[in-house]
């Protein structure tokens, strides 16, 4: 199983459209990813809050088919 | 027969700071599991772990409970603080150890 990096690339441009996103394939398996996320949207939020906003743009694929995604978000100010 | 929800909320009342794993401390199953162990080790704090590769239930059920989708989740006085990403942003920024002292949770100091 797994995502392919645009395929994620995809998924969180359709929920945060501001998203600027980089994503590095930690193991070439489709399954280890690590992403820093920049937008808009998480001002004035958590991280906990900021980070679930992602997870909900991959529409309950993270910690399912795809496996590990770790996670850096930052503020677009 | 109490359901996985109040199992968690019993476990989260009656210790200060819970861990819910892959493994146990000794033995992680997992590279998250094992990097928030060492920090919290790190930080000299005294944590209950939960093993979910030993209940199943509880595997799933976690997930719901603080509509998070993976493991490790750290819970400070019945508080979720985060998964590895986020245990690990605030222990290098020094926000977790911070946040410990703001909770009044004593730390063992070697």
């Amino acid at each position: 199983m797994g995502m392919k990096v645009d395929e994620i690339r995809n998924l969180i441009l359709k929920s945060i459209p501001d998203a600027k996103i980089e994503i590095k394939d930690l193991a070439g398996d489709d399954n280890h990813y690590a992403a820093i996320i920049k937008s808009k949207v998480f001002e004035g939020k958590t991280k906990v809050q900021q980070h679930k906003l992602v997870y909900d743009a991959l529409e309950g694929k993270m910690g399912g088919v795809l496996h590990a995604l770790s996670l850096t978000t930052i503020i677009d100010n | 027969m109490t359901n996985v929800n109040d199992k968690i909320k019993e476990f989260n009342k009656n210790n200060e700071v819970v861990l819910y794993m892959k493994g146990n401390p000794t033995f992680p199953q997992c590279g998250f599991s094992s990097t928030v162990v060492q920090i919290l080790k790190h930080i000299g704090v005294n944590f209950q772990s939960y093993d979910v590769l030993q209940d199943e239930e509880l595997r799933e059920g976690i997930k719901n409970y603080s509509s998070w989708p993976t493991i490790p989740q750290l819970y400070v006085k019945e508080e979720f603080v985060g998964g590895c990403d986020i245990i690990r942003e605030m222990f290098e920024s020094g926000e977790l150890k911070q946040y410990f002292d703001d909770k009044k949770i004593n730390l063992v100091v070697e």
